[in-house]
């Protein structure tokens, strides 16, 4: 304790916040811990029920609504039901590892907590403390180690599995972590060179006039974007697709351990939203309008602005899940090496610029900043625009479409193309050719009838 | 600021933790060496990995610690991959020596890399004390501060001589696994109006075949499923269950009364074709 009472006296100006840390007794640091725990099972808990109510309201249904009053302990009651399941351990399965990858994939989750900023400084017991467990003068980076091992857990249990479809979704997940996660950390460049430093409390000490979300623009949609590919979540949820992969890593995962996976996966959510609050939406600072009212930064109240913005984070997540159709895995790792990675090399090239200029010529690099975010993202997107348009133009212009619908062409039945009017066929109920004899034989002279789809010809098939 | 309180406070725990993690590194480096598995050793390598990069941060050197564990663990993951790649999913170790003269050399050059650690430390403990790193931390105001000091002034050369390397070994390894493509690669489009012209020629099916037990009254995998119209579709139990013979026959009445629910009249059923499934293809 003694060593760190006397690091105030070497801090840079940007880092004084973090000799408020290391001077709390034992006993404040188990009640932090046991709190952050708590925090976290809970928002876990109404993360996973938020997530199936809004997807359903989303897919015109209701969602969970037995369990509890409106269904808020269904995630409690599958946990319940997760633990009193039967153990299965697959034959070709490597024990050890089998048992190790979800642990491994659970606990670095929880590990990453430690550093997150909740609030300032707040009295507990008589007790002055600061809402935080701990920081360093690292602690983002050891976010970013914490998150790389936790993807060990994937990858481990892919190959641990002994089973095809699980050592494929670990596979994905190596490639998905080491692209994604070079976009990740290039995001971080930017907030660390205008905060001067990597401790979370500083750089949320750093927000106080402006967020940096606003000042590094494309940084923080960089991190947003590569956030939801860290967390294997819809549309990047590729290690898991279960339209491709059953169930991806976990395919042969059941009872506890299969929850812990689960657990995992929801705290990962939660812990890069509370990155992103933290990094580039001033933390626990009060947002704009409420932030005139003095009291709104002091005491327990920041942590309710910080739940609530992590809050705004976890509904896109669950929206996006419901919204977008999960990408192909080479468009989505093109996506990551030929655009994500290069447009954050470009950008942080731009930045070391603006705060090498404005350092030497006493300018202020905010402005300036600004401006040259905005126009890369409106010019990003243009050119993106631009891109998709030409290619589909040229596409169109390979294309020669008949005026005239044919609804058997090439012996199929198919939709009608652009600028084709559509007429309906008729089904005959008398079952001799299954579509009406209006109807054209497609151009090949392929048969009416369907037969060779199914399995013989004696069968009555369409009625 | 009281230095012998700082040091004999910092020592303590500084030692705690050098023994744990130093006994689990030594521990991980043995596992690595013995298991039989590769995937365990490098599995090995990442724990001994994060075990030196906690004794760096106890040592005053956060920022170290943290690069240790975000570069190695993509490492190990790496080796991870190419062992998986290249050595296969689950293959042994093969104790058979390969290269001639191996354990000779291997030998030699442990004995050697031995008495150039030992004269390191021996030197180091001999000559003067080395000056501690909270002195050098302090320097710049810390400890990131004091290394990005001296990586972009003292070492700018090394450094930059450094990353060409690593860009030439990546440029290196790209080299040898580019392939190049001689036609272009069909497009999404392009496949599936294949597939559909391959359905209007031969009838083969362009979707996903159907799953077994789909509206059949029999959820085992060697059951066909029925279709909507009742008939029944053998392609739906997998092809080595077809080759041994291993098809159940649906029963006629089943197939017969989902025909009958579906289209709300009986269908004819050929007995032969029931009894005879694992034939049909």
């Amino acid at each position: 304790m003694t060593d760190q009472l006397t690091g105030a006296d070497f801090l840079p100006a940007n880092e004084q916040s973090l000799a408020l840390f290391g001077l709390d007794p034992v006993w404040l640091v188990i009640l932090k811990v046991i709190g952050v725990f708590i925090i976290l099972v809970l928002i876990v808990l109404v993360t996973i029920w938020a997530e199936r109510r809004v997807v359903g309201r989303m897919q015109q249904r209701i969602g969970p609504n037995r369990a509890g009053p409106f269904g808020l302990l269904q995630a409690l009651m599958d946990g319940f039901k997760l633990a009193f399941k039967e153990e299965i351990f697959p034959t070709a399965a490597d024990k050890m590892v089998y048992i190790v990858a979800p642990i491994l994939s659970v606990v670095p989750a929880y590990m990453a907590w430690a550093v997150i900023p909740f609030g300032p400084e707040v009295s507990i017991f008589g007790h002055t403390t600061p809402l935080q467990l701990t920081d360093f003068p690292v602690a983002v980076l050891y976010i970013l180690a914490i998150a790389s091992i936790g993807i060990y857990g994937i990858v481990l249990a892919g190959w641990a599995s002994g089973s095809s479809y699980p050592l494929l979704g670990g596979i994905r997940s190596t490639a998905q972590m080491i692209s994604y996660e070079i976009a990740m950390g290039l995001s971080f460049v930017g907030v660390f060179l205008f905060a001067g430093t990597m401790s979370t409390s500083s750089i949320v000490n750093g927000q106080v006039e402006l967020w940096y979300g606003l000042l590094l623009l494309p940084s923080f949609l960089i991190y947003a974007t590569a956030m939801v590919g860290e967390t294997n979540r819809a549309p990047f949820d590729l290690p898991e697709a279960e339209s491709e992969l059953v169930g991806g890593f976990h395919t042969e995962y059941s009872t506890m351990k299969f929850a812990l996976f689960f657990l995992a996966e929801y705290i990962n959510m939660v812990t890069v939203s509370a990155v992103a609050v933290t990094l580039f939406l001033g933390g626990w600072r009060a947002p704009w309008p409420i932030s005139i009212w003095d009291g709104a930064n002091e005491g327990w109240y920041p942590m309710i602005w910080f739940l609530l913005k992590i809050s705004i984070f976890i509904f896109v997540f669950i929206w996006l899940r419901g919204t977008l159709p999960r990408f192909r895995y080479d468009q989505f790792m093109r996506f990551g090496w030929k655009v994500l990675i290069p447009a954050s090399v470009a950008w942080v090239l731009i930045i070391g610029i603006i705060r090498g200029v404005s350092d030497e010529y006493g300018l202020t690099p905010i402005p300036l900043s600004i401006t040259a975010g905005v126009i890369l993202v409106v010019g990003g997107l243009y050119v993106l625009g631009w891109n998709v348009k030409r290619r589909r133009a040229a596409h169109l212009a390979t294309k020669t479409i008949p005026t005239k619908f044919e609804p058997l062409a090439g012996g199929f039945p198919v939709p009608p193309l652009p600028g084709q009017e559509y007429r309906p066929v008729r089904r005959t109920l008398s079952g001799e050719a299954g579509v009406a004899s209006t109807v054209p034989v497609g151009s090949d002279g392929a048969p009416e009838s369907d037969a060779g789809i199914g399995t013989t010809d004696e069968e009555v098939r369409g009625g | 600021m009281n230095p012998t309180l700082l040091m004999a406070a910092g020592t303590s725990g500084e030692q705690i933790v050098f023994w744990i993690c130093a006994t689990f590194a030594v521990l991980g480096g043995l596992g690595m060496l013995v298991s039989k598995k590769p995937v365990h050793s490098a599995l090995f390598v990442a724990f001994t990995m994060i075990n030196l990069a906690i004794i760096y941060v106890s040592l005053q050197a956060p920022f170290l610690g943290m690069i240790q564990i975000i570069v190695y663990t993509g490492a190990v993951m790496m080796l991870f991959v190419f062992v998986m790649m290249i050595v296969g999913v689950d293959a042994s170790d093969s104790l058979v020596e390969t290269i001639k003269g191996q354990r000779l050399m291997a030998a030699i050059l442990v004995l050697a890399f031995a008495a150039l650690l030992i004269g390191a430390i021996v030197n180091g403990l001999q000559g003067a004390p080395a000056p501690s790193l909270d002195a050098a931390n302090a320097v710049d105001g810390g400890n990131v501060q004091g290394i990005a000091r001296l990586i972009f002034t003292e070492y700018i050369i090394a450094f930059e001589v450094i990353s060409a390397l690593l860009i030439v070994a990546a440029m290196g390894a790209m080299m040898l696994t580019h392939r190049e493509r001689y036609r272009p690669k069909p497009t999404q489009e392009q496949m599936s109006k294949a597939r559909f012209q391959r359905f209007a020629a031969t009838g083969q099916l362009p979707g996903n075949l159907p799953p077994a037990g789909t509206y059949a009254r029999h959820n085992a995998i060697d059951t066909p499923a029925l279709l909507p119209d009742g008939s029944i579709a053998i392609e739906s139990v997998p092809d080595p269950l077809q080759e041994r013979g291993d098809t159940r026959a649906p029963s006629v009445e089943d197939v017969t009364e989902v025909a009958e629910i579906s289209e709300g009249e009986s269908v004819v059923i050929d007995g032969d074709v029931v009894e005879d499934l694992g034939d049909e293809k």
